[in-house]
């Protein structure tokens, strides 16, 4: 039996053909699985390649650094641990190495998030050590 | 239309081999329906049999979205042919896709299909909803979506929306008019939840959920349930009604989660609607009636393009001036859709049934003038499941 969750984020398990992620996201570090036949990073993490099928998978650091694709703010939260957060901005983020990661918008007015705005990886502490990657506004 | 040429030559045809004789559904302007489970699945197909003049002792083949083995036992059917194909929302027009191949093949002769869902009433009688499956349905979803707080599904459309008018200028007020243009059709309709007139300042006003979307753009959760019956096009002349023809049909899927939409402004309709245009012989002019499935009214929209009834990122300005609505050029949705009619969670069915409704001339005040061609075009998950049906009062 795990823990339950404390109230806020629901914190997933580990499933195995993302250990390498959530042990990277212990060190704040985001790293994303690469086809090492076709040469190109895929997201979500799975054990095969989905463009290929084959189990060539390495993982590489990513820059962190991406472009919101689309962005809706959430004025009811999705389940009571979101409760205190709304209104909260769930986006879309296409990151540089060129995959899409459904995330949130962070350390911003949640009327600011448009479409196109640039963005870096930020994290937030898990309960168990790991960190779960969400995105704030670049820095310039 | 799709100009690709195929070697059909070997090719067994489905075009105009099958048809749906048989329909029944059921909604309530309080939401709420006095059946539920498969006490209202059971009164449905007694119904859409009754509607065709079949017997259950006809029905060889048995189609349910997600139950393959448990229905055909209450139904007491020992079916050739069983179905359980789930693709959300989208289900019953994959049904008929599969139905009407496996008619025009000889493989089953008369094939249900039913829906029944009660989430209105659900909560009165503490029961949990029937639909939706929970979080425990997708554990990829579960990882790389869940923690972040989407509200699903109004979430993963809100992005669709957002995405739409970053690229193309649509505003929230063309696709509150898409509510507006349902509405006034929902008024010809004693049985729909909603019968008072909208205005575009209403779905404005209404409370933002997810923006872009306000409460209005979005589907209701009511009680409902429906059925369909289809045999082929030999025996269905013979039948109690005029049978609405398969003309065409047409599948894609291209994602589960949002994340992995290719592209969100462009639905897998576009691949679905060709299949099915191109296999019944229409153009865009032949069509009399649309169903379009309208979760939100960025569904409608979207697939008002993909269907390639106007441009891509022109679907604003298309519905804009009320088209889809009573009078216009376009009548769409016109049992007051899911926005405005009845959504139980599966809204699929019921385009069917309006489709074959009004192909029959049996609409009564929202009858669609000389409708012959209606396109049915379903959409399941996020976007995900597209499924399109051309049926017709001729072959």
């Amino acid at each position: 039996m795990t823990p339950a969750s404390p109230p806020g984020r629901f914190e997933p398990r580990v499933a195995e053909e993302a250990e390498v992620f959530w042990s990277a996201t212990e060190r704040r570090e985001l790293v994303l699985p690469w086809c090492t036949s076709c040469g190109k990073p895929f997201w979500y993490p799975r054990p095969v390649c989905p463009r290929c099928l084959r189990p060539d998978v390495e993982w590489r650091p990513a820059s962190g650094r991406g472009a919101v694709y689309a962005v809706s703010v959430m004025h009811r939260p999705a389940h009571p641990g979101m409760a205190a957060r709304v209104p909260y901005a769930v986006a879309l983020v296409d990151l540089e190495e060129g995959v899409r990661m459904l995330t949130n918008v962070v350390d911003v007015d949640v009327d600011e998030v448009r479409v196109g705005m640039e963005v870096q990886v930020t994290w937030e502490p898990m309960s168990d050590g790991r960190n779960l990657p969400v995105f704030a506004p670049a820095s310039t | 239309m799709s100009t690709t040429v195929r070697d059909t030559t070997d090719t067994p045809q489905v075009r105009g081999r099958a048809a749906i004789v048989g329909v029944a559904d059921a909604a309530s302007p309080t939401g709420d329906l006095e059946l539920h489970g498969r006490a209202l699945e059971a009164a449905m197909v007694r119904e859409a049999l009754d509607d065709a003049g079949l017997d259950i002792s006809d029905v060889d083949a048995v189609f349910g979205a997600g139950d393959a083995m448990g229905l055909p036992e209450f139904l007491g059917v020992h079916p050739r042919w069983v179905d359980g194909t789930m693709t959300g929302g989208s289900s019953f027009e994959v049904h008929v896709q599969h139905a009407a191949t496996a008619i025009a093949l000889g493989l089953c002769d008369v094939a249900v299909s039913v829906y029944a869902a009660t989430p209105h009433s659900d909560r009165r009688r503490g029961r949990a909803n029937d639909f939706g499956g929970g979080r425990g349905g997708n554990f990829a979803a579960m990882t790389w979506e869940l923690p972040y707080g989407m509200r699903m599904p109004i979430g993963a459309y809100a992005l669709a929306a957002s995405r739409h008018m970053a690229e193309f200028g649509t505003t929230s007020e063309q696709l509150a008019q898409i509510a507006v243009s349902t509405r006034e059709w929902a008024t010809r309709n004693p049985r729909a939840r909603f019968q008072d007139p909208l205005t575009v300042d209403e779905v404005l006003a209404s409370n933002m959920v997810c923006s872009p979307l306000h409460k209005l753009d979005c589907c209701l959760q009511t009680d409902g349930a429906g059925a369909f019956v289809m045999t082929s096009a030999a025996r269905a002349r013979d039948l109690r009604r005029p049978p609405a023809y398969v003309l065409g049909v047409g599948t894609c899927t291209d994602h589960s989660m949002i994340s992995q939409m290719p592209d969100l402004t462009t639905t897998a309709t576009a691949v679905s609607g060709p299949i099915a245009f191109e296999m019944a012989g229409i153009d865009h002019d032949d069509v009399d009636l649309l169903m379009l499935y309208d979760s939100f009214t960025i569904t409608t929209l979207l697939l008002l393009e993909d269907l390639g009834f106007c441009k891509k990122g022109e679907g604003g300005s298309f519905v804009e001036d009320g088209k889809l609505g009573p009078g216009g050029a376009l009548p769409t949705n016109t049992n007051g859709g899911g926005l405005s009619y009845t959504h139980p969670g599966m809204y699929g069915m019921f385009l069917l049934v309006e489709a074959v409704r009004q192909l029959r001339g049996d609409a009564g005040a929202r009858q669609v003038p000389g409708c012959e061609v209606a396109v049915a075009s379903g959409s399941g998950g996020v976007l995900s499941a597209m499924s399109t049906c051309v049926l017709g009062s001729s072959v």
